[in-house]
């Protein structure tokens, strides 16, 4: 099978896949208590005659089954219904402040890689050495950390009590900056909710990338490599790391909800204006089409992340293509 | 056998013991023990230990005191009782929200792999329709539509936690029911439910009961995310709840943040712990 082959075919199972998220959440609204309208016109109450033109025009008077049709068209259309609170469409607001999420997360992810892989490969180099105990014990304590607290507890120690970063917010709106100014206020904006984001997703690569190398030193290739009179670091990261990124890239994979979740806490913490605060806001004021709109959205970029994952995979992999 | 760990663990030899004794060597492990211990005895006991009712309402923004250890929060009542009152809840919930996906996950998952073929391909790709699904917004979707209440959150939790378990046990199916023993009981004219419950699924246990303390871990974190967002059970208190209401006082009760967090963080990483010593412990080939 060629690679493009491959790609199209990866291509063809996004659509069932976001089918099946906006089916789970057409159930789950019609299976919740009160009337599916309650959650478009909210706790403030409509008069009859709202109500009325309402169910007629979301079709309420149909067959379940024809109302989940004409649901699933009109998501599949990019239409996500409109926000109970600013009547603004929904994937509008998502879409402005998807972004700044983006933003965070590339950055931190960028982070988290480049650290956990380096310290992962450190502490399979010598196994159960006091240097790989005392970074296993670290790896675990990384993820056990509550993303939200860690962030709170970097704004007391360095926001408030050093007062070397800036606590809220993505830029220094009252100074206005423009250009590279502007860059630089961002970047020191970023520093405290990247650090947070980081420590916590540090751990999980960094034991990936252990146990990972951890079965390819034992390998054929890695002792010729050695036998060749290789150095170490050189057998290590050329030889070994190389292979050993495989299951790494994958289980990351599958660990972009997780990281998007993470990144939704921690900008609620940092009030960086992104979907988490979205999300903050969406669930005090009770505003279910944007919950809901939010769920579809983040359904369909872990949908479409996890095929770039699979591709990356299959370039990496050859061996997948053909399976 | 599908019995709680200690029991298996007083058999005088066995694998359990093995186990036990390997645990015990771990300084790790014994670290979180000893903090999970005293986190079930906290829980337990919580209306004992705290030195104020849930209602008793005093000065509020005290800093940490001889009257009050931990302070106060915005409304006057104190952190410390509060965070006792908490470790109930989140036990209750992570212990709940466990039992719930271990049940389906384990049902689910032993039919896959007992009997394979299309039941196997069916329930797998539920399961990985479920993996893909991002689900701390789908909790959060439910549980806003659906209500906050404790019990809800436990379900929620569960119904979505369950695949993983799934997994791990269809995967130990798998390779278990190919065993002489299992022949030999089926020769014998043991129905398959017999087998699966009887002989194929206590040899199966030992990756279920390392994932059941992780399990714990991610239901109680996950309940404390949904609550600092928002979405706790205003009837119970919770770390999550508390760590929202300090969101907004941070310039003047920093003490309002950081030990219920603390108490969040030693809870969770004492079972990572717990969990991580025992996935060595039972697993002979290290």
């Amino acid at each position: 099978m060629s690679l493009l082959v491959f790609v199209i075919r990866r291509l063809l199972y996004i659509v069932p896949l976001l089918v099946c998220a906006v089916t789970v959440i057409f159930f789950l609204v019609h299976a919740a208590p009160g009337d599916p309208v309650d959650y478009i016109i909210g706790e403030a109450g409509a008069d009859s005659e709202v109500v009325a033109r309402l169910r007629a025009e979301m079709g309420l008077d149909q067959p379940l089954l024809v109302q989940l049709w004409r649901y699933v068209l009109q998501v599949l259309s990019g239409n996500l219904g409109y926000s109970l609170v600013s009547s603004a469409p929904v994937l509008d607001l998502i879409l402005e402040r998807f972004p700044a999420t983006l933003l965070l997360m590339a950055s931190q992810y960028t982070l988290s890689a480049i650290l956990g892989v380096l310290l992962g490969v450190l502490a399979a180099r010598r196994p159960n050495s006091p240097v790989d105990t005392a970074l296993t014990f670290l790896s675990l304590t990384s993820f056990s950390l509550p993303i939200f607290w860690l962030g709170q507890m970097m704004i007391l120690a360095f926001g408030y009590h050093l007062n070397w970063f800036p606590i809220q917010g993505m830029s220094n709106l009252r100074e206005g900056y423009t250009g590279w100014r502007y860059a630089l206020d961002l970047a020191h904006h970023m520093v405290l909710p990247v650090a947070t984001l980081t420590i916590f997703n540090l751990g999980l690569i960094m034991r990936l990338t252990r146990a990972s190398m951890l079965q390819v030193v034992g390998q054929d290739y890695v002792k010729v490599a050695y036998a060749k009179g290789h150095s170490e670091r050189t057998v290590l990261l050329r030889h070994a790391l190389r292979n050993a990124l495989l299951p790494v890239v994958t289980v990351v994979g599958l660990e972009i909800p997780g990281l998007i979740a993470g990144a939704v806490l921690a900008e609620t913490v940092f009030a960086w204006p992104g979907l988490g605060r979205l999300t903050f806001d969406a669930i005090n004021s009770r505003d279910y089409p944007l919950l809901m709109g939010m769920f579809i959205f983040i359904s369909f970029f872990v949908i479409v992340a996890n095929l770039l994952v699979d591709i990356i995979y299959g370039l990496l992999d050859p061996r997948i293509r053909y399976q | 056998m599908s019995m709680s760990l200690p029991v298996s663990m007083s058999v005088p030899a066995g694998p359990g013991r093995r186990a036990w004794r390997r645990l015990r060597r771990q300084k790790t492990a014994v670290f979180g023990m000893a903090v999970t211990t005293v986190f079930l005895l906290t829980a337990i006991l919580a209306p004992a230990l705290a030195p104020y009712g849930l209602l008793d309402i005093g000065r509020s923004f005290v800093p940490p005191s001889a009257t009050h250890w931990l302070g106060t929060d915005s409304l006057g009542s104190d952190v410390l009782s509060n965070i006792i009152f908490g470790a109930r809840t989140s036990l209750i919930v992570g212990v709940f929200a466990m039992v719930t996906s271990s049940v389906i996950g384990i049902t689910l998952g032993s039919i896959a792999g007992y009997f394979g073929g299309w039941v196997d391909d069916a329930l797998m790709r539920v399961t990985e329709l479920f993996q893909i699904l991002p689900q701390f917004f789908l909790a959060i979707v439910i549980v806003a539509l659906f209500g906050s209440s404790i019990w809800n959150i436990v379900l929620v939790i569960g119904i979505l936690a369950w695949p993983v378990t799934a997994r791990l046990i269809r995967a130990e199916f798998l390779t278990l029911k190919r065993r002489d023993f299992v022949e030999a009981a089926r020769s014998l004219g043991m129905s398959n439910r017999d087998i699966i419950i009887r002989e194929i699924l206590p040899n199966a246990l030992p990756p279920i009961i390392v994932n059941g303390t992780l399990q714990i871990s991610g239901a109680i974190l996950l309940e404390t995310s949904l609550a600092f967002l928002g979405l706790g059970d205003p009837n119970v208190m919770s770390w999550g709840t508390m760590l929202h209401n300090a969101q907004e006082f941070f310039n003047r009760a920093w003490w309002m943040a950081a030990f219920p967090g603390l108490a969040l963080f030693l809870a969770t990483l004492s079972l990572n712990l717990i969990g991580d010593a025992l996935n060595d412990a039972l697993n002979p080939k290290r």
